[in-house]
């Protein structure tokens, strides 16, 4: 391709990565769920086609419908062309919930093994996706973890009331029934143990298991009455705890946080307050998960770091808290300074630490070769999710330290990748299959394409819930109603249809400004080429967002050349409806993404 | 024609303009004609160019004749007043609207067929009449709505889309308009709104008869390699000598022009038209030497564009014939029957 000296060389699109990254959605994804596929499919009522599209990409629809951080949405083009993202996580569920009989879809796991064995620490999503990624291909799989069901912090995190249990299991049990050899109530002491055992292969996936503490003054005191947020939850979701009584403080403004105070007060707890140290605005707990809390009545109060333990008779009564207040930094960052008032004190009889997780494998012995570094990570090639004994891979929280579901499923895959690669004796990153990208057109007629272009400038839908009074007296009971069927169609409607491209072919234009002139986002022109920020400025619109790439097309007869910004297209197609020539096309982009299952056959 | 309306959201960062609305709100129905037809750009620049004006909507008459490009007013400005008329008249239509309501900007969209053709006589009358109105025709040198007939601005040797070549000479309009008295004359091409945008501007608010012959090519019947007003042909034998620049007063006035090429004409109005010559030794206020120019210029097979002529001291009809300043629908009672003694005086002079 000619190199334009003054300005941007002309754009590839056979490039994988240029097409994906419009998709907003799929791109944010980390497991790169093609989405708008199946929001077409639940368009279209083919819920049990949707649910499998989900399946095979991030292999818990149903959970993740339920309770994924839902990279995607922040990411979705509505964003920026009509404020609100189109609910990505939600309609996922209604593909769940509808879905038929998915027996017919399931991979096949071949009756005669491969005659290879390995081993998968831990039982969460992270294990579970590499299972099923790996049984087709024939190996013997054994999962190993110290409860006695899988699931991991799904099942032992996640409250009931966003995460029923029938979900989970179904979507765990779908793997452990395509033939895993699960062994259930086996606690982990040595890896040095786990090699003894002779498997082919290793995946590390017993999570970020160790919740931080917090000493402050006068801990030593109340520690009957002070818990570590996460290890609460999971006694209550194994059953050891029902009840909370008294007033119940949270410290912490993350996800962990927004569950605590929840479920305590689920359990009876008189009052419920959640107090961070740091600012609302920088909370590390989702927008939905603080505003659900807040919808219960539970009141969050910010920039109060907390300084001592308050106790009487060996009781606890209270915590004690500095005012601050955030200041912006010269390096832009926030600090917090004194306001200068008296200290506060908020009465408790209990509190939830949910400060943080960290990673903690003592039973990982420090001479198999596996090196960990400050934070106690292992130090892992990113590409690969290979130790440095390259017998043994980690996938999930162990990885990296704590993120979600989704990142687990999308650690999975790439493992599951390297650990077939390894055990068919290939190099783990020449042999790696490559991203790759189809184009197909979309025109079928004159004025007819074979997805519906038509803009729909309808809000977000909102997912109905059951009334708080009910909601707040049952620990089990899902709050979330989901869409049904047909808010579930509306709001699929408002999908962009971001994988279906703009595509140019520079040939074919007699730059008519037919195009320039139909496009409802100043999303095209033709101009004299120059560098990049000084086209982004030169355009019909100026190109402001820097993160959305300009598609520049090859020099034109009239020495000009076609720029689009791809920041705010809303693939309605009317560019190649106005065309007169077919230099505009709309086009499908299916993403190929990497994943065991599509390399294989 | 297209199926799909176009959506109403818009580009985050589209401006509002002083009167508060976008370039949008300017938009009329969407287009019917082919995919690609030139009228559609020229309706653009409209758009384009009332927007920046922040000219009211409501405060326009939109009149037309009939072809492909007199249904072009449907696509510009859906919240003026219009009047799709008969073919070729459209003058007509267009001279009472400006006599009732001064106080309208007139806009007329015609096409060479209508305006060369059947509506010749109609044509030169109100360049003679002077109509205070921008009259633009969509030239595309043939019958577009009628499937691709030659009209009469097609070149001779131009052939159809067969190959069959015209016989016929062509009229100009633009020489037409300069020989018959129009204050304000220029031609452009749909494919450079840099040039007709601002042309536009200048036409709507010059205070007499302003015409603008654009070159506009129909992707169905006319935009062949045998055609003289394709999109390629146009390309390559179109020459500005002067482009114009409309700033209104309150405007700054910036010039990154080379010195020299620039001249600044002050407009009644406050307005400052500015003309960037392309061509040296060419005054667009010399009537003469424009038709002289673009005459000249035809017969090398060049088509000149640009404005041509301009009248900076330009009057229009209602200055001729004395007309009342106030709109005829404001007129009231009392200054329409001027009472028994006024009448008695008025008869006694016919004695
Ligand atoms: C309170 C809370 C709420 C959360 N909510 C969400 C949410 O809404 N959405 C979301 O996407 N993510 C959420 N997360 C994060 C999510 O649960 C984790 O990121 C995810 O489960 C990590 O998966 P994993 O497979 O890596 O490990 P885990 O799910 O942690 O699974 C590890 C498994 O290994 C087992 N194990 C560990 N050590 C040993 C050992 N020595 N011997 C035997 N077994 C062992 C554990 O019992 C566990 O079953 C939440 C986390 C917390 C703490
Ligand atoms: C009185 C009358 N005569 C003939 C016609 C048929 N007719 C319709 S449009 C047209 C020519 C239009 O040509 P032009 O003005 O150049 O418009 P274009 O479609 O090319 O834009 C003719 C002859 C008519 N509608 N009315
Ligand atoms: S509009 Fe649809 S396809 Fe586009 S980013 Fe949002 S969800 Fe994805
Ligand atoms: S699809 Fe075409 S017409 Fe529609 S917004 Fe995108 S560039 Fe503009
Ligand atoms: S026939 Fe020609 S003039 Fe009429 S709409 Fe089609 S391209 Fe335009
Ligand atoms: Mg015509």
């Amino acid at each position: 391709m000619a190199t334009n000296v003054n300005g941007m060389n002309p754009t590839d699109i056979k490039d994988p990565n240029y097409f994906h990254k419009v998709v907003d959605c799929q791109w944010a994804c980390p497991a790169h769920t093609p989405v708008p596929d199946y929001i077409r499919l639940i368009a279209q009522e083919r819920y049990t086609e949707a649910y499998m599209l989900n399946w095979d990409s991030n292999v818990f629809p149903g959970v993740l419908g339920r309770t994924c951080d839902r990279p995607c949405e922040p990411a979705c083009r509505r964003v920026r062309t009509e404020e609100k993202p189109v609910a990505i996580c939600r309609l996922k569920r209604v593909a769940a919930d509808n879905k038929g009989d998915i027996s017919d879809f399931m991979p096949v796991v071949p009756q005669e093994g491969n005659g290879m064995k390995v081993a998968l620490l831990g039982g969460g999503p992270a294990s579970l996706a590499v299972a099923r990624d790996l049984l087709p291909f024939g190996y013997e799989v054994h999962l190993f973890d110290r409860d006695q069901k899988g699931g991991g912090m799904m099942r032992s995190q996640i409250p009931s009331f966003r995460l029923p249990a029938e979900v989970l299991d179904e979507e765990v049990d779908i793997i452990l029934n395509m033939g895993v050899h699960a062994h259930f109530g086996h606690e982990i002491t040595s890896m040095q143990a786990m090699l003894d055992m002779g498997f082919d292969a290793y995946f590390v996936g017993t999570g970020a298991p160790k919740g931080r503490g917090l000493e402050l003054i006068g801990h030593e005191h109340v520690s009957d009455h002070v818990s570590i947020g996460i290890d609460w939850l999971s006694s209550v979701a194994f059953g050891h705890t029902t009840k909370i009584d008294g007033k119940v403080i949270v410290l912490g403004g993350g996800n962990t946080a927004m569950d605590c105070c929840r479920t305590s007060i689920r359990l009876g707890a008189e009052s419920v307050k959640v107090v961070v140290r740091s600012d609302f605005g920088v909370m590390k707990a989702s927008e939905w998960e603080k505003e659900d809390a807040m919808g219960e009545g539970i009141p969050i109060i910010n920039n109060r770091p907390p300084k001592e333990f308050i106790h009487e008779n060996g009781k606890l009564t209270g915590i004690r808290f500095e005012c601050v207040e955030p200041v912006k930094g010269d390096d832009g960052r926030l600090k917090y300074v004194p306001t200068g008032e008296p200290d506060v004190v908020i009465e408790c009889d209990h509190v939830l630490m949910a400060i943080g997780q960290d990673n903690h494998c003592p039973w990982i012995e420090r001479d198999l070769g596996v090196t960990f570094d400050k934070w106690d990570c292992p130090e892992l090639d990113p590409d690969t999710l290979q130790s440095s004994n390259p017998k043994i891979f980690f996938g999930g929280d162990s990885a990296f330290g704590p993120e979600n579901i989704i990142w687990a499923s999308a650690h999975a895959h790439k493992a599951a990748i390297s650990m077939h690669l390894f055990l068919q004796g290939q190099d783990l990153k020449a042999d790696r299959p490559p991203e790759g990208v189809n184009l197909i057109s979309q025109k079928m007629g004159m004025h007819e394409w074979s997805f519906d272009n038509e803009h729909d400038a309808a809000v977000r839908h909102v997912v109905p819930q059951v009334p708080h009074v009910e909601a707040l007296k049952d620990v089990k009971l899902e709050v979330e109603l989901g869409f049904d069927a047909a808010a579930g169609a509306a709001e699929a409607q408002r999908c962009l249809n971001c994988d279906v491209q703009t595509v140019f072919t520079e040939k074919l234009c007699i730059e008519c400004d037919a195009c320039v002139d139909i496009c409802p986002m100043d999303s095209i022109s033709f101009t004299a080429n120059a560098p990049e920020d000084v086209l982004r400025q030169s355009l019909t619109a100026p190109a402001d967002n820097a993160e959305q790439d300009l598609y520049v097309s090859e020099v034109l007869p009239t020495q000009r050349v076609m720029v689009k910004d791809e920041d705010v297209c809303l693939h309605c197609g009317l560019c190649a409806e106005r065309c007169p020539t077919n230099a505009w096309d709309m086009q499908k982009s299916v993403i190929h993404v990497p994943q065991l299952g599509t390399f294989a056959e | 024609m297209t199926f799909v309306a176009k959506p109403k959201v818009h580009h985050p960062a589209l401006k509002l303009n002083e009167i508060g609305l976008n370039r949008r709100d300017y938009e009329g129905a969407v287009s019917t004609l082919c995919a690609g037809c030139g009228h559609d750009s020229v309706s653009a620049a409209i758009i384009q160019a009332c927007a920046e004006l922040s000219l009211p909507p409501h405060k326009f008459a939109k009149v037309s004749g009939i072809g492909c490009s007199s249904k072009t007013p449907s696509y510009f400005l859906s919240k003026s007043h219009g009047f799709n008329s008969v073919h070729g008249r459209m003058p007509s239509v267009a001279t009472g609207a400006n006599l009732a309501n001064r106080d309208l900007f007139t806009i007329g969209v015609s096409g060479d067929g209508d305006s060369a053709s059947i509506g010749l006589g109609q044509f030169s009358h109100i360049v003679r009449r002077r109509i205070n109105m921008m009259y633009i025709v969509d030239n595309n040198g043939t019958y577009g709505l009628t499937k691709g007939q030659f009209s009469a601005t097609n070149d001779l040797g131009s052939t159809s889309k067969k190959g069959v070549a015209n016989l016929y000479s062509p009229i100009d309009l633009a020489s037409l308009a300069l020989q018959l008295g129009a204050s304000f004359v220029a031609r452009s091409f749909s494919g450079d709104k840099r040039q007709l945008v601002p042309l536009i501007k200048a036409a709507l608010l010059h205070p007499g008869f302003a015409f603008i012959d654009v070159i506009s090519p129909c992707v169905a019947f006319n935009n062949h390699s045998g055609s003289t007003k394709s999109y390629e042909h146009t390309r390559g034998h179109t020459g500005s000598v002067v482009d114009a620049d409309l700033i209104m007063d309150h405007e700054e006035i910036t010039a990154d022009y080379a010195p020299g090429t620039i001249e600044d004409v002050k407009m009644p109005d406050g307005s400052t038209l500015r003309l960037n010559k392309l061509e040296e030794n060419y005054d667009p206020r010399d009537r003469v030497a424009a038709l002289s120019h673009v005459q000249q210029k035809a017969q090398e097979g060049e088509v000149v564009t640009g404005l041509l002529y301009v009248d900076p001291d330009a009057t229009d009809t209602h200055s001729v014939l004395n007309t009342p300043k106030a709109p005829l629908n404001t007129l009231t009672e009392s200054k329409l029957c001027p009472g028994d003694a006024a009448l008695g005086k008025i008869n006694a002079g016919l004695r």
